[in-house]
């Protein structure tokens, strides 16, 4: 696919004096998961925010699937999982994904049979028809991500997907997320787990706000001559604050 | 089709949450009912009144249910008297004239003693002319007789002479009737009866206020729950309208608000046999306006609160204030300034048209006035609303 389906130039944002994002830019294209990983209060967040068109940017423009956002009918063609999750309480994990799915535009058999297959997919089956008050908060997570996975989106944004499932569950979860990408969709995954960040195609590094480093796992860790992850995360942040001492 | 989807949820949240169902549908019943006896009670009061030197016939007519008669000594102290015996009254009389010294510590007591005081003096009034009617018809009678037996007299003597016409002209003029009319009052009363207390009169503007606090409450702490939960948030990830959120908040609230007024309604007027002079669908479709103002209000409001304690917060500053320019208190003779003020709060609008309607029969056309001043406030928040949640999504 020539067009990227993210395609970030140049976002930049602050919340008053606190520079938040500073002149980042980023493509996915599709077929690709890419991971975002960086420290709290990196700024993964709010970027993530700033691609589904609810966080205002102060310069820069982010354009998902050829459309700058903000735009409500590309919406749609997302699939969402906040950091924390926002379920209803009260109501059973059944009528949470019905209501999220008629609200994604995903109505009758379509969206019971949907139902059914994102309920496979994160193991809640059984689980349907309880109340989500009486879930466990990894039951939670994978329904938020069920809710993020029912209107069978092009694009997915997750946002700390796997905080607080356990690691069977993880694999299963990844597993899926193969076979999306093979299905031709485009992932961004916020994430803290560097295992994790290891099964993406591609990582951009953030710290304070700016792209630290950008590329597939491997080519990251031959540019930073290291074997994990984590020690190129480490040592991008070290380099980061050496600059800053010299500057 | 989202917004139904929305009005769905909103319904099956409140059907599970029992507790503020019952706030909703029983809270105000306990409360009108709590208050019906409350202002029932006022009329078992009952004044103890010192007399002394008084007519007995005088302290005979005094003597009604709310009051409660002594005699004490003819040069018994009036202050004195009151104070050692806790009266609400003390009368003397000299030379037909009554001194009453009120203690007047209790204006309610007063009040009762001076209603006995007029009241007894009429009675002893109108006895007066009633024996008086009743002596002038015994003398009527008498003379009827007198007539009769001359009449028979004259009869048997017109047979035997036929020449005492004379004496009957003279019996004729002194029987003519003096009959004073004997008055008895009837009153007639345009809303309600003799029996009518405050809680009828303010009855209406109750129901008002209470569709007005629920509805404000729970629909302001539900949106704000939605804003700290998150879930607010991840609606706005999804393709849906602004609008179709705070329409899907307003029909299913609304419809919650419908209920509450009709329970509510029908609980006045059948348990308290309170009366309506005007049309039941109009005082619900006032009640109906005003849940929406609510509804709209509480959900604005909810968005300078950060946490339920903030939003309980604004009950005293927003909702407080609102009961007394509803008109309970009269506005009319309020100082001008706060005459202007009262013009802010919608439960103003809400309250008068629920009076007019109720207690003076009022017809749609001569309320429209309040009625589109309360749809203009529900326009103007939901509106209000709708840009307000561009906070959280920019389109």
């Amino acid at each position: 696919m020539a067009q990227p389906m993210i395609d970030v130039r140049n976002v930049a944002k602050q919340f008053g004096a606190n520079v938040v994002l500073k002149q980042i830019s980023l493509q996915l294209p599709a077929g690709r998961v890419m991971g975002l990983i960086g420290p709290s209060g990196a700024g993964k967040t709010t970027l993530v925010k700033a691609i589904l068109g609810m966080e205002k940017v102060d310069s820069g423009t982010t354009t998902v699937l050829g459309t700058e956002m903000p735009n409500r009918q590309i919406m749609q063609k997302i699939g969402y999982m906040a950091q924390s999750d926002a379920l209803y309480e009260t109501l059973t994990a059944r009528e949470n994904l019905r209501f999220f799915g008629e609200l994604m535009g995903v109505t009758g058999t379509a969206l019971t049979s949907s139902i059914t297959h994102v309920a496979q997919v994160v193991n809640l089956t059984a689980e349907l028809n309880r109340r989500v008050s009486a879930y466990s908060g990894g039951m939670k997570r994978r329904l938020s991500l069920a809710i993020a996975l029912i209107a069978d989106p092009d694009l997915l944004i997750l946002d700390e997907p796997t905080v607080g499932i356990d690691p069977e569950l993880r694999q299963q979860i990844w597993a899926e997320l193969r076979q999306l990408k093979q299905h031709g969709k485009a992932i961004l995954v916020t994430t803290h787990v560097m295992d994790e960040a290891e099964r993406c195609d591609e990582l951009m590094l953030i710290r304070e706000g700016i792209a630290l480093a950008q590329g597939t796992p491997d080519d990251l860790k031959q540019e930073y001559a290291v074997d994990t992850i984590e020690q190129v995360f480490l040592k991008a942040g070290r380099l980061q604050d050496e600059n800053h001492s010299d500057r | 089709m989202r917004t139904i989807a929305i009005v769905k949820r909103v319904l099956r949240e409140m059907l599970r949450d029992k507790r503020t169902l019952a706030l909703m549908f029983i809270a105000p019943l306990f409360i009108l009912s709590l208050m019906y006896f409350l202002f029932q009670n006022n009329s078992t009061s009952v004044a103890k009144i010192g007399v002394s030197n008084v007519n007995t016939s005088l302290v005979k007519a005094l003597k009604n249910k709310h009051t409660d008669l002594a005699a004490y000594g003819d040069h018994a102290n009036a202050k004195t008297t009151i104070r050692q015996h806790n009266l609400a009254a003390f009368i003397h009389e000299q030379d037909g004239k009554l001194t009453v010294t009120y203690s007047n510590s209790q204006p309610s007591d007063t009040a009762l003693v001076k209603q006995a005081l007029q009241g007894g003096v009429t009675k002893l009034k109108v006895q007066a002319l009633v024996a008086a009617t009743k002596t002038q018809k015994q003398v009527l009678q008498q003379q009827a007789k007198v007539l009769k037996t001359v009449m028979a007299q004259q009869q048997k003597l017109q047979a035997a002479q036929g020449t005492t016409r004379g004496q009957t002209a003279t019996t004729g003029t002194t029987t003519k009737p003096k009959t004073v009319p004997n008055y008895t009052v009837t009153s007639h009363y345009l809303y309600g009866n003799s029996d009518s207390t405050f809680f009828d009169t303010f009855l209406p503007v109750l129901l008002g206020f209470f569709v007005f606090f629920f509805v404000f409450l729970i629909s302001g702490i539900s949106l704000l729950n939605e804003r700290t939960t998150g879930t607010l948030t991840r609606l706005l990830a999804t393709p849906v309208r602004r609008g179709e959120i705070i329409t899907g908040y307003l029909i299913g609230y609304g419809l919650f608000a419908v209920i509450q007024t009709i329970i509510t309604v029908t609980f006045a007027l059948t348990v308290f046999n309170v009366h309506m002079l005007g049309s039941v669908w109009l005082i619900l479709l006032i009640n109906f306006l005003l849940a929406m103002v609510a509804l709209s209000m509480g959900i604005f409001i909810s968005t300078f609160a950060n946490s339920e304690f903030q939003m309980v917060q604004f009950i005293p500053l927003l909702i407080v204030p609102q009961v007394f320019f509803s008109g309970i208190i009269t506005i009319s003779t309020m100082p001008d300034w706060l005459q202007w003020l009262a013009h802010i709060f919608p439960l103003y609008y809400g309250g008068d048209a629920l009076m007019n309607v109720a207690t003076r029969g009022f017809s749609l056309s001569a309320v429209s006035g309040d009625l589109w001043i309360l749809l203009f406030f529900a326009v103007a928040f939901t509106t209000l609303n709708v840009i307000g949640l561009k906070r959280y999504r920019r389109v």
